[in-house]
Protein backbone atom coordinates (compact mmCIF):
# COMPACT_ATOMS: atom_id res chain seq x y z
CA UNK A 1 0.00 0.00 0.00
CA UNK A 2 1.01 3.48 -0.74
CA UNK A 3 -0.47 6.92 0.24
CA UNK A 4 1.27 10.07 -1.78
CA UNK A 5 -0.85 12.80 0.88
CA UNK A 6 -0.74 16.77 0.13
CA UNK A 7 -2.00 18.32 3.16
CA UNK A 8 -2.39 22.11 2.42
CA UNK A 9 -3.68 25.24 4.62
CA UNK A 10 -2.75 28.50 5.83
CA UNK A 11 0.22 28.84 7.84
CA UNK A 12 -0.79 28.31 11.94
CA UNK A 13 -3.50 25.42 10.99
CA UNK A 14 -1.03 22.60 11.84
CA UNK A 15 -0.22 21.73 8.24
CA UNK A 16 3.42 20.94 8.68
CA UNK A 17 2.33 19.50 12.58
CA UNK A 18 -0.33 16.90 11.07
CA UNK A 19 2.40 15.80 8.13
CA UNK A 20 5.08 14.94 11.16
CA UNK A 21 2.75 13.09 13.07
CA UNK A 22 1.33 10.82 10.12
CA UNK A 23 5.37 10.40 9.26
CA UNK A 24 6.09 9.69 12.90
CA UNK A 25 3.02 7.15 12.97
CA UNK A 26 4.76 5.77 9.59
CA UNK A 27 8.01 5.21 10.76
CA UNK A 28 6.85 3.84 13.89
CA UNK A 29 4.73 1.24 11.92
CA UNK A 30 8.03 0.06 10.20
CA UNK A 31 6.73 1.80 6.63
CA UNK A 32 8.95 3.25 4.50
CA UNK A 33 8.30 7.52 4.65
CA UNK A 34 9.12 10.91 3.91
CA UNK A 35 8.29 14.00 4.60
CA UNK A 36 8.46 17.19 2.11
CA UNK A 37 7.70 20.55 3.45
CA UNK A 38 7.09 24.08 0.80
CA UNK A 39 9.50 26.12 2.64
CA UNK A 40 9.67 28.58 -0.11
CA UNK A 41 7.77 32.18 -1.22
CA UNK A 42 4.17 30.44 -0.70
CA UNK A 43 4.59 29.96 3.04
CA UNK A 44 4.92 33.80 3.35
CA UNK A 45 1.86 34.22 1.40
CA UNK A 46 -0.12 32.68 4.30
CA UNK A 47 -0.39 29.21 2.58
CA UNK A 48 1.64 26.28 3.29
CA UNK A 49 1.63 22.47 2.29
CA UNK A 50 3.81 19.65 3.25
CA UNK A 51 4.15 16.32 0.84
CA UNK A 52 4.01 13.04 3.03
CA UNK A 53 4.90 9.53 1.35
CA UNK A 54 4.14 6.33 3.12
CA UNK A 55 5.00 3.31 1.57
CA UNK A 56 4.81 -0.59 2.67
CA UNK A 57 7.83 -0.69 0.09
CA UNK A 58 10.77 1.55 -0.71
CA UNK A 59 9.95 4.11 -2.96
CA UNK A 60 11.86 6.89 -5.42
CA UNK A 61 10.38 10.58 -5.19
CA UNK A 62 9.91 12.65 -1.83
CA UNK A 63 8.11 14.95 -4.66
CA UNK A 64 3.87 14.51 -5.43
CA UNK A 65 2.71 15.32 -8.73
CA UNK A 66 -0.47 13.75 -8.26
CA UNK A 67 -1.47 13.23 -4.94
CA UNK A 68 -3.63 9.89 -4.60
CA UNK A 69 -5.05 11.87 -1.22
CA UNK A 70 -5.39 15.36 -0.47
CA UNK A 71 -6.40 17.19 2.89
CA UNK A 72 -7.81 20.81 2.21
CA UNK A 73 -7.69 23.25 4.86
CA UNK A 74 -8.73 26.52 3.30
CA UNK A 75 -10.11 27.63 -0.22
CA UNK A 76 -6.92 28.51 -2.15
CA UNK A 77 -5.49 25.12 -1.09
CA UNK A 78 -8.20 23.16 -2.44
CA UNK A 79 -8.06 25.10 -5.46
CA UNK A 80 -4.27 25.10 -5.95
CA UNK A 81 -4.53 21.61 -5.42
CA UNK A 82 -7.71 20.04 -6.66
CA UNK A 83 -6.59 19.42 -10.36
CA UNK A 84 -3.76 17.58 -9.53
CA UNK A 85 -5.49 14.48 -7.57
CA UNK A 86 -4.99 11.60 -9.17
CA UNK A 87 -8.18 9.81 -10.52
CA UNK A 88 -10.23 7.79 -8.17
CA UNK A 89 -8.26 9.60 -5.47
CA UNK A 90 -9.72 11.45 -2.29
CA UNK A 91 -9.71 14.63 -0.72
CA UNK A 92 -10.43 15.54 2.77
CA UNK A 93 -11.87 18.91 3.53
CA UNK A 94 -12.08 20.79 6.69
CA UNK A 95 -15.78 21.72 5.92
CA UNK A 96 -16.33 24.62 8.08
CA UNK A 97 -13.47 26.75 6.15
CA UNK A 98 -13.83 25.13 2.32
CA UNK A 99 -16.69 26.41 0.59
CA UNK A 100 -15.75 26.11 -3.05
CA UNK A 101 -16.47 22.82 -4.58
CA UNK A 102 -15.46 20.20 -6.40
CA UNK A 103 -16.52 19.53 -10.11
CA UNK A 104 -14.66 16.55 -10.77
CA UNK A 105 -16.52 13.27 -10.99
CA UNK A 106 -12.76 10.89 -10.62
CA UNK A 107 -12.46 11.31 -7.47
CA UNK A 108 -14.12 11.09 -3.98
CA UNK A 109 -14.65 14.17 -2.02
CA UNK A 110 -15.05 13.92 2.25
CA UNK A 111 -16.72 16.85 4.47
CA UNK A 112 -15.25 17.20 7.79
CA UNK A 113 -16.66 19.32 9.65
CA UNK A 114 -13.40 19.85 11.64
CA UNK A 115 -14.22 22.94 13.38
CA UNK A 116 -17.04 22.50 14.30
CA UNK A 117 -16.03 19.26 16.21
CA UNK A 118 -13.36 20.34 17.67
CA UNK A 119 -15.05 23.26 19.08
CA UNK A 120 -17.63 21.08 20.60
CA UNK A 121 -14.42 19.45 22.13
CA UNK A 122 -13.47 22.73 23.70
CA UNK A 123 -10.64 22.37 21.96
CA UNK A 124 -10.04 24.21 18.72
CA UNK A 125 -6.31 22.86 17.85
CA UNK A 126 -7.70 19.06 17.77
CA UNK A 127 -9.47 20.19 14.23
CA UNK A 128 -6.62 18.52 12.11
CA UNK A 129 -6.46 15.66 14.42
CA UNK A 130 -10.21 15.36 13.63
CA UNK A 131 -9.26 15.16 10.09
CA UNK A 132 -6.24 12.84 10.65
CA UNK A 133 -9.34 10.47 11.82
CA UNK A 134 -11.16 10.04 8.85
CA UNK A 135 -7.71 10.27 6.65
CA UNK A 136 -6.53 7.09 8.63
CA UNK A 137 -9.47 5.16 8.75
CA UNK A 138 -11.27 5.71 5.40
CA UNK A 139 -7.17 4.69 3.90
CA UNK A 140 -6.10 2.17 5.96
CA UNK A 141 -2.94 3.55 6.28
CA UNK A 142 -2.28 4.32 9.45
CA UNK A 143 -3.53 2.71 13.48
CA UNK A 144 -5.02 5.43 15.41
CA UNK A 145 -3.09 3.86 17.90
CA UNK A 146 0.11 4.94 16.45
CA UNK A 147 -1.21 8.27 15.52
CA UNK A 148 -1.60 8.90 18.85
CA UNK A 149 1.68 7.66 20.34
CA UNK A 150 3.43 9.88 17.75
CA UNK A 151 1.37 12.67 19.34
CA UNK A 152 2.33 11.86 22.72
CA UNK A 153 5.97 11.54 21.37
CA UNK A 154 5.93 15.04 19.79
CA UNK A 155 3.47 16.72 22.19
CA UNK A 156 6.25 15.63 25.23
CA UNK A 157 5.24 15.28 28.91
CA UNK A 158 4.52 18.51 29.48
CA UNK A 159 1.21 18.68 27.40
CA UNK A 160 0.55 14.99 27.78
CA UNK A 161 -2.74 16.21 29.21
CA UNK A 162 -4.02 17.00 26.07
CA UNK A 163 -3.59 13.51 24.80
CA UNK A 164 -7.27 12.78 25.93
CA UNK A 165 -9.13 15.10 23.78
CA UNK A 166 -6.64 14.21 20.85
CA UNK A 167 -8.09 10.75 21.48
CA UNK A 168 -11.60 12.09 21.05
CA UNK A 169 -11.17 14.16 18.21
CA UNK A 170 -9.70 11.31 15.95
CA UNK A 171 -12.30 9.25 16.85
CA UNK A 172 -14.55 11.43 15.78
CA UNK A 173 -13.09 11.79 12.90
CA UNK A 174 -13.37 8.00 12.35
CA UNK A 175 -17.29 8.47 13.17
CA UNK A 176 -18.07 10.72 10.85
CA UNK A 177 -16.16 8.57 7.91
CA UNK A 178 -17.72 6.08 8.86
CA UNK A 179 -21.37 6.74 8.99
CA UNK A 180 -20.70 8.69 5.96
CA UNK A 181 -19.55 5.96 3.90
CA UNK A 182 -22.45 3.65 5.54
CA UNK A 183 -24.77 6.27 4.10
CA UNK A 184 -23.52 6.04 0.54
CA UNK A 185 -23.54 1.98 1.23
CA UNK B 1 19.20 3.25 18.44
CA UNK B 2 16.79 2.80 17.06
CA UNK B 3 15.33 4.91 13.86
CA UNK B 4 14.59 8.56 14.21
CA UNK B 5 12.35 10.88 12.28
CA UNK B 6 15.04 14.12 11.54
CA UNK B 7 15.33 17.14 8.86
CA UNK B 8 18.66 16.19 6.50
CA UNK B 9 19.83 19.38 7.99
CA UNK B 10 19.96 18.29 11.58
CA UNK B 11 20.79 14.20 10.14
CA UNK B 12 23.94 16.35 8.76
CA UNK B 13 24.86 18.11 11.87
CA UNK B 14 24.25 14.40 14.27
CA UNK B 15 25.94 12.72 11.63
CA UNK B 16 28.89 15.02 11.88
CA UNK B 17 29.03 14.93 15.75
CA UNK B 18 28.94 11.08 15.11
CA UNK B 19 32.01 11.82 12.84
CA UNK B 20 34.05 13.09 15.63
CA UNK B 21 33.47 16.42 14.63
CA UNK B 22 32.43 19.13 17.21
CA UNK B 23 33.81 21.96 15.61
CA UNK B 24 31.84 24.32 13.67
CA UNK B 25 31.70 27.50 12.47
CA UNK B 26 28.34 28.58 10.63
CA UNK B 27 26.66 31.68 9.07
CA UNK B 28 22.76 31.06 8.77
CA UNK B 29 21.42 31.01 4.68
CA UNK B 30 17.94 29.19 3.68
CA UNK B 31 17.54 26.36 3.08
CA UNK B 32 20.27 25.23 5.45
CA UNK B 33 20.16 27.48 8.71
CA UNK B 34 18.49 24.13 10.50
CA UNK B 35 22.05 22.90 10.46
CA UNK B 36 23.37 25.88 12.08
CA UNK B 37 20.61 25.33 14.63
CA UNK B 38 21.25 22.10 15.07
CA UNK B 39 25.01 22.45 15.97
CA UNK B 40 24.47 25.69 18.46
CA UNK B 41 22.36 23.12 20.37
CA UNK B 42 24.23 20.09 19.97
CA UNK B 43 28.16 21.08 20.08
CA UNK B 44 28.06 22.21 23.69
CA UNK B 45 26.48 18.86 25.13
CA UNK B 46 29.61 17.42 23.46
CA UNK B 47 31.99 19.45 24.71
CA UNK B 48 32.55 21.12 21.50
CA UNK B 49 32.56 24.38 20.07
CA UNK B 50 29.88 25.99 18.03
CA UNK B 51 30.56 29.64 16.91
CA UNK B 52 28.43 31.79 14.97
CA UNK B 53 30.55 34.12 12.73
CA UNK B 54 30.04 37.55 11.32
CA UNK B 55 30.09 36.52 7.78
CA UNK B 56 30.23 33.34 5.01
CA UNK B 57 34.31 34.38 4.58
CA UNK B 58 34.89 34.44 8.62
CA UNK B 59 33.56 31.05 8.90
CA UNK B 60 35.70 29.32 6.41
CA UNK B 61 38.71 31.41 7.54
CA UNK B 62 37.87 30.28 10.72
CA UNK B 63 37.91 26.61 9.62
CA UNK B 64 41.19 27.27 8.63
CA UNK B 65 42.67 28.06 12.04
CA UNK B 66 40.82 24.71 13.60
CA UNK B 67 42.06 22.72 10.61
CA UNK B 68 45.57 23.34 10.98
CA UNK B 69 45.17 22.82 14.78
CA UNK B 70 44.32 19.15 13.77
CA UNK B 71 40.63 18.95 14.56
CA UNK B 72 37.82 17.55 12.64
CA UNK B 73 35.85 20.49 11.52
CA UNK B 74 32.66 21.86 9.28
CA UNK B 75 30.99 24.74 8.30
CA UNK B 76 27.81 25.18 5.72
CA UNK B 77 26.22 27.30 3.43
CA UNK B 78 24.23 27.51 0.49
CA UNK B 79 24.53 28.95 -2.99
CA UNK B 80 25.20 32.42 -2.66
CA UNK B 81 26.96 32.46 0.87
CA UNK B 82 29.20 29.19 -0.77
CA UNK B 83 30.07 31.46 -2.96
CA UNK B 84 31.18 33.58 -0.68
CA UNK B 85 33.85 30.78 0.57
CA UNK B 86 35.98 30.07 -2.51
CA UNK B 87 38.82 31.78 -1.08
CA UNK B 88 39.20 29.99 2.07
CA UNK B 89 38.51 27.22 0.35
CA UNK B 90 41.19 27.69 -2.22
CA UNK B 91 43.41 28.40 0.23
CA UNK B 92 42.57 24.89 2.55
CA UNK B 93 43.25 23.15 -0.69
CA UNK B 94 46.80 24.82 -1.09
CA UNK B 95 47.67 24.68 2.79
CA UNK B 96 46.30 21.11 2.40
CA UNK B 97 44.04 21.19 4.92
CA UNK B 98 41.29 18.90 5.76
CA UNK B 99 37.70 19.85 6.58
CA UNK B 100 34.54 19.58 5.59
CA UNK B 101 32.23 22.29 3.51
CA UNK B 102 28.63 21.50 3.20
CA UNK B 103 26.24 23.28 0.30
CA UNK B 104 22.72 22.73 0.41
CA UNK B 105 22.38 24.23 -2.97
CA UNK B 106 19.70 26.63 -4.08
CA UNK B 107 18.48 28.22 -7.23
CA UNK B 108 20.89 31.08 -8.74
CA UNK B 109 22.54 32.80 -10.35
CA UNK B 110 23.07 35.97 -7.89
CA UNK B 111 21.18 35.80 -4.93
CA UNK B 112 18.50 33.57 -6.85
CA UNK B 113 15.67 32.04 -5.16
CA UNK B 114 15.74 29.32 -2.08
CA UNK B 115 13.99 26.70 -3.73
CA UNK B 116 16.44 23.20 -4.20
CA UNK B 117 18.75 23.27 -7.29
CA UNK B 118 22.06 21.75 -8.61
CA UNK B 119 23.31 24.83 -10.30
CA UNK B 120 26.45 24.83 -8.27
CA UNK B 121 27.75 21.98 -10.12
CA UNK B 122 30.85 23.28 -11.87
CA UNK B 123 31.93 25.67 -8.86
CA UNK B 124 32.10 22.68 -6.77
CA UNK B 125 34.00 19.69 -9.29
CA UNK B 126 36.04 21.67 -10.87
CA UNK B 127 37.95 23.85 -8.23
CA UNK B 128 35.82 26.39 -7.79
CA UNK B 129 38.00 29.07 -6.14
CA UNK B 130 40.91 30.02 -8.13
CA UNK B 131 44.58 27.94 -8.58
CA UNK B 132 45.02 24.21 -9.83
CA UNK B 133 42.99 22.04 -7.25
CA UNK B 134 40.03 19.98 -6.78
CA UNK B 135 37.89 18.99 -3.85
CA UNK B 136 36.62 15.74 -3.34
CA UNK B 137 32.96 16.15 -3.70
CA UNK B 138 29.84 13.38 -2.31
CA UNK B 139 26.08 13.98 -3.18
CA UNK B 140 23.86 11.99 -0.84
CA UNK B 141 20.17 11.20 -2.77
CA UNK B 142 18.28 10.30 0.85
CA UNK B 143 18.89 10.76 4.65
CA UNK B 144 19.70 7.79 5.49
CA UNK B 145 22.83 7.95 2.70
CA UNK B 146 23.95 11.24 4.39
CA UNK B 147 25.06 9.86 7.37
CA UNK B 148 27.15 7.45 5.98
CA UNK B 149 28.84 10.11 3.73
CA UNK B 150 29.35 12.78 5.50
CA UNK B 151 31.55 10.10 7.61
CA UNK B 152 33.41 9.64 4.58
CA UNK B 153 33.74 13.21 3.85
CA UNK B 154 35.57 13.35 7.27
CA UNK B 155 37.80 10.28 6.43
CA UNK B 156 38.80 11.52 2.89
CA UNK B 157 39.41 14.89 4.49
CA UNK B 158 41.75 13.37 6.77
CA UNK B 159 42.97 10.44 4.71
CA UNK B 160 44.18 13.03 1.94
CA UNK B 161 44.45 16.01 3.79
CA UNK B 162 41.92 17.91 1.49
CA UNK B 163 39.21 19.86 1.65
CA UNK B 164 35.49 18.07 0.74
CA UNK B 165 32.36 19.10 0.23
CA UNK B 166 29.28 17.52 1.08
CA UNK B 167 26.38 18.41 -1.49
CA UNK B 168 22.81 18.81 -1.16
CA UNK B 169 19.51 20.64 -2.14
CA UNK B 170 17.31 22.38 -0.61
CA UNK B 171 14.81 19.45 -0.86
CA UNK B 172 17.44 17.24 1.07
CA UNK B 173 18.11 20.09 3.98
CA UNK B 174 14.20 20.63 4.57
CA UNK B 175 13.00 17.14 4.13
CA UNK B 176 12.32 14.67 6.64
CA UNK B 177 12.88 10.62 6.75
CA UNK B 178 13.70 8.24 9.11
CA UNK B 179 17.35 7.70 9.41
CA UNK B 180 19.41 5.13 11.55
CA UNK B 181 22.88 5.79 13.46
CA UNK B 182 24.09 2.42 13.50
CA UNK B 183 26.34 2.10 16.29
CA UNK B 184 29.48 3.66 15.13
CA UNK B 185 33.00 2.39 16.66
CA UNK B 186 34.69 5.00 18.78
CA UNK B 187 37.03 5.87 16.13
CA UNK B 188 40.57 5.86 16.28
CA UNK B 189 42.09 9.27 14.63
CA UNK B 190 45.43 9.19 13.31
CA UNK B 191 47.31 11.42 14.75
CA UNK B 192 48.08 14.56 12.39
CA UNK B 193 51.65 15.04 13.09
CA UNK B 194 51.78 18.24 10.57
CA UNK B 195 48.94 20.00 12.86
CA UNK B 196 50.36 23.35 14.75
CA UNK B 197 48.65 21.91 18.02
CA UNK B 198 52.36 23.29 19.89
CA UNK B 199 55.67 21.74 19.53
CA UNK B 200 56.30 21.41 23.31
CA UNK B 201 59.93 22.33 21.88
CA UNK B 202 60.55 18.73 20.72
CA UNK B 203 61.13 19.25 17.14
CA UNK B 204 60.84 22.85 14.65
CA UNK B 205 58.00 24.95 13.88
CA UNK B 206 55.31 23.80 11.95
CA UNK B 207 54.16 26.02 9.26
CA UNK B 208 50.57 25.68 7.75
CA UNK B 209 50.29 27.99 4.72
CA UNK B 210 49.57 28.17 0.74
CA UNK B 211 52.16 30.48 -0.04
CA UNK B 212 55.57 30.11 -1.96
CA UNK B 213 57.09 32.93 -2.96
CA UNK B 214 59.58 30.74 -4.96
CA UNK B 215 58.17 29.70 -8.61
CA UNK B 216 60.11 25.88 -8.38
CA UNK B 217 58.55 25.73 -4.37
CA UNK B 218 55.08 26.17 -6.03
CA UNK B 219 55.37 23.84 -8.92
CA UNK B 220 56.31 20.97 -6.41
CA UNK B 221 53.24 22.04 -4.10
CA UNK B 222 51.46 21.88 -7.48
CA UNK B 223 52.50 18.46 -8.30
CA UNK B 224 52.39 17.31 -4.95
CA UNK B 225 48.38 18.36 -4.85
CA UNK B 226 48.02 16.42 -8.85
CA UNK B 227 49.23 13.52 -7.21
CA UNK B 228 47.10 13.36 -4.43
CA UNK B 229 44.16 14.14 -6.75
CA UNK B 230 45.13 11.61 -9.00
CA UNK B 231 45.25 8.68 -5.98
CA UNK B 232 41.91 10.24 -5.28
CA UNK B 233 40.55 9.34 -8.45
CA UNK B 234 41.92 6.11 -7.89
CA UNK B 235 40.83 4.87 -4.80
CA UNK B 236 36.98 7.09 -4.04
CA UNK B 237 35.25 6.87 -6.69
CA UNK B 238 31.45 6.31 -5.43
CA UNK B 239 28.89 5.33 -7.93
CA UNK B 240 25.78 3.34 -7.65
CA UNK B 241 23.94 1.22 -11.06
CA UNK B 242 20.05 0.46 -10.76
CA UNK B 243 18.52 -1.72 -13.46
CA UNK B 244 21.40 -1.76 -15.46
CA UNK B 245 22.04 -5.06 -16.32
CA UNK B 246 19.31 -5.14 -19.55
CA UNK B 247 19.28 -1.91 -20.06
CA UNK B 248 19.09 -0.32 -23.36
CA UNK B 249 19.31 3.23 -22.36
CA UNK B 250 20.52 4.72 -19.26
CA UNK B 251 19.99 7.77 -17.10
CA UNK B 252 22.49 9.79 -15.33
CA UNK B 253 21.84 11.99 -12.16
CA UNK B 254 22.63 12.57 -8.61
CA UNK B 255 21.75 13.89 -5.68
CA UNK B 256 17.75 14.15 -4.85
CA UNK B 257 16.86 14.06 -8.45
CA UNK B 258 17.61 10.47 -8.92
CA UNK B 259 14.93 9.87 -6.59
CA UNK B 260 12.28 11.65 -8.97
CA UNK B 261 14.75 9.40 -11.81
CA UNK B 262 14.36 6.20 -10.07
CA UNK B 263 10.21 6.65 -10.00
CA UNK B 264 10.34 7.61 -13.40
CA UNK B 265 12.19 4.52 -14.61
CA UNK B 266 10.19 2.07 -12.61
CA UNK B 267 7.03 3.68 -14.65
CA UNK B 268 8.81 2.93 -18.17
CA UNK B 269 9.93 -0.15 -16.98
CA UNK B 270 5.96 -1.07 -16.38
CA UNK B 271 5.95 -0.59 -20.11
CA UNK B 272 8.57 -2.34 -21.12
CA UNK B 273 11.31 0.07 -21.83
CA UNK B 274 14.40 -1.80 -20.61
CA UNK B 275 15.86 1.54 -18.62
CA UNK B 276 19.02 2.11 -15.96
CA UNK B 277 19.99 4.35 -13.45
CA UNK B 278 23.75 5.73 -13.29
CA UNK B 279 23.69 7.42 -9.72
CA UNK B 280 27.19 8.97 -9.39
CA UNK B 281 28.00 9.40 -5.34
CA UNK B 282 31.29 11.45 -5.70
CA UNK B 283 31.11 14.11 -8.48
CA UNK B 284 34.58 14.51 -8.26
CA UNK B 285 36.02 12.37 -8.84
CA UNK B 286 33.30 11.48 -11.37
CA UNK B 287 32.60 7.73 -12.17
CA UNK B 288 33.69 8.17 -15.85
CA UNK B 289 34.87 4.57 -16.74
CA UNK B 290 31.75 3.20 -15.52
CA UNK B 291 29.83 5.77 -17.81
CA UNK B 292 32.81 4.72 -20.33
CA UNK B 293 32.27 1.52 -20.51
CA UNK B 294 28.29 1.21 -20.28
CA UNK B 295 28.39 3.68 -23.33
CA UNK B 296 29.58 0.87 -25.39
CA UNK B 297 26.05 -1.13 -24.76
CA UNK B 298 23.56 1.09 -24.82
CA UNK B 299 21.48 2.63 -27.54
CA UNK B 300 21.68 6.15 -25.45
CA UNK B 301 21.98 8.33 -22.40
CA UNK B 302 19.82 11.29 -21.05
CA UNK B 303 21.49 13.35 -17.96
CA UNK B 304 18.80 14.68 -15.81
CA UNK B 305 19.81 17.57 -13.64
CA UNK B 306 18.61 20.76 -11.54
CA UNK B 307 20.27 23.03 -13.59
CA UNK B 308 20.61 24.50 -17.37
CA UNK B 309 22.86 21.20 -18.21
CA UNK B 310 26.20 20.84 -16.10
CA UNK B 311 27.22 17.11 -15.01
CA UNK B 312 26.39 16.29 -18.73
CA UNK B 313 29.12 17.71 -19.86
CA UNK B 314 31.06 15.38 -17.45
CA UNK B 315 29.16 12.43 -19.25
CA UNK B 316 30.02 13.92 -22.72
CA UNK B 317 33.62 14.18 -22.14
CA UNK B 318 32.95 10.24 -19.95
CA UNK B 319 31.19 9.02 -23.14
CA UNK B 320 33.51 10.80 -25.74
CA UNK B 321 30.70 10.13 -28.60
CA UNK B 322 30.48 6.75 -28.20
CA UNK B 323 26.57 6.83 -27.42
CA UNK B 324 23.92 9.78 -27.93
CA UNK B 325 23.90 12.13 -25.46
CA UNK B 326 20.64 13.63 -24.47
CA UNK B 327 19.61 16.51 -21.38
CA UNK B 328 16.94 17.20 -19.46
CA UNK B 329 16.83 19.80 -16.63
CA UNK B 330 14.77 22.44 -14.99
CA UNK B 331 16.09 25.66 -13.45
CA UNK B 332 15.39 28.50 -10.69
CA UNK B 333 14.64 26.12 -8.08
CA UNK B 334 11.83 24.02 -9.96
CA UNK B 335 11.76 20.11 -9.52
CA UNK B 336 11.72 18.14 -12.27
CA UNK B 337 8.48 16.14 -11.76
CA UNK B 338 8.12 12.41 -12.33
CA UNK B 339 6.22 12.86 -14.87
CA UNK B 340 8.32 15.04 -17.06
CA UNK B 341 11.22 12.44 -16.52
CA UNK B 342 9.11 9.92 -17.72
CA UNK B 343 8.23 11.91 -21.32
CA UNK B 344 11.86 12.66 -21.51
CA UNK B 345 12.94 8.88 -21.46
CA UNK B 346 10.13 8.16 -23.52
CA UNK B 347 11.90 9.88 -26.35
CA UNK B 348 14.76 8.51 -25.68
CA UNK B 349 13.66 4.94 -27.19
CA UNK B 350 12.73 6.79 -30.16
CA UNK B 351 16.36 8.19 -30.86
CA UNK B 352 15.29 11.60 -30.17
CA UNK B 353 18.67 13.44 -28.55
CA UNK B 354 17.99 16.87 -27.13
Amino acid sequence: MKQELIIAGFGGQGVMSMGQLLAYAAMKEGKEVSWLPSYGPEQRGGTANVSVVISDSKFGSPVIDRPTSLIALNNPSFQKFEPSVKEGGEIFINEDLVTVQSGRKDITVHLIPALTVANELNEQRTAGMVILGAFITKTGILKAESLLSALTYLLGTKKDHLIPVNRQAILRGEKIIRKALSSIN
Amino acid sequence: MGKVLMKGNEVIGEAAIHAGCVYFFGYPITPQSELVAYMAKRLPEVNGLFLQAESEVAAINMVYGAASAGVRVMTSSSSPGFSLKQEGISYLAGAELPAVIVNIGRGGPGLGNIQPAQSDYFQVTKGGGHGDYYTPVLAPSTLQEIIELTSEAFRIADDYRTPVILLGDGMLGQMMEPVEFRDIKEKEFKEKEWATSGTEGDGPPRVITSLDLSDIKLEERNNRLQEKYSKIKKQEIKVESLYTEDAEHIVIAYGTVARMVQSAIEKAREEGMKIGLIRPVTLWPFPSEVISRISEDVKGILAVEMSAGQMVEDVRLAVEGKTPVSFYGRTGGVIPSVEEIYEAIKKLGKGVTA
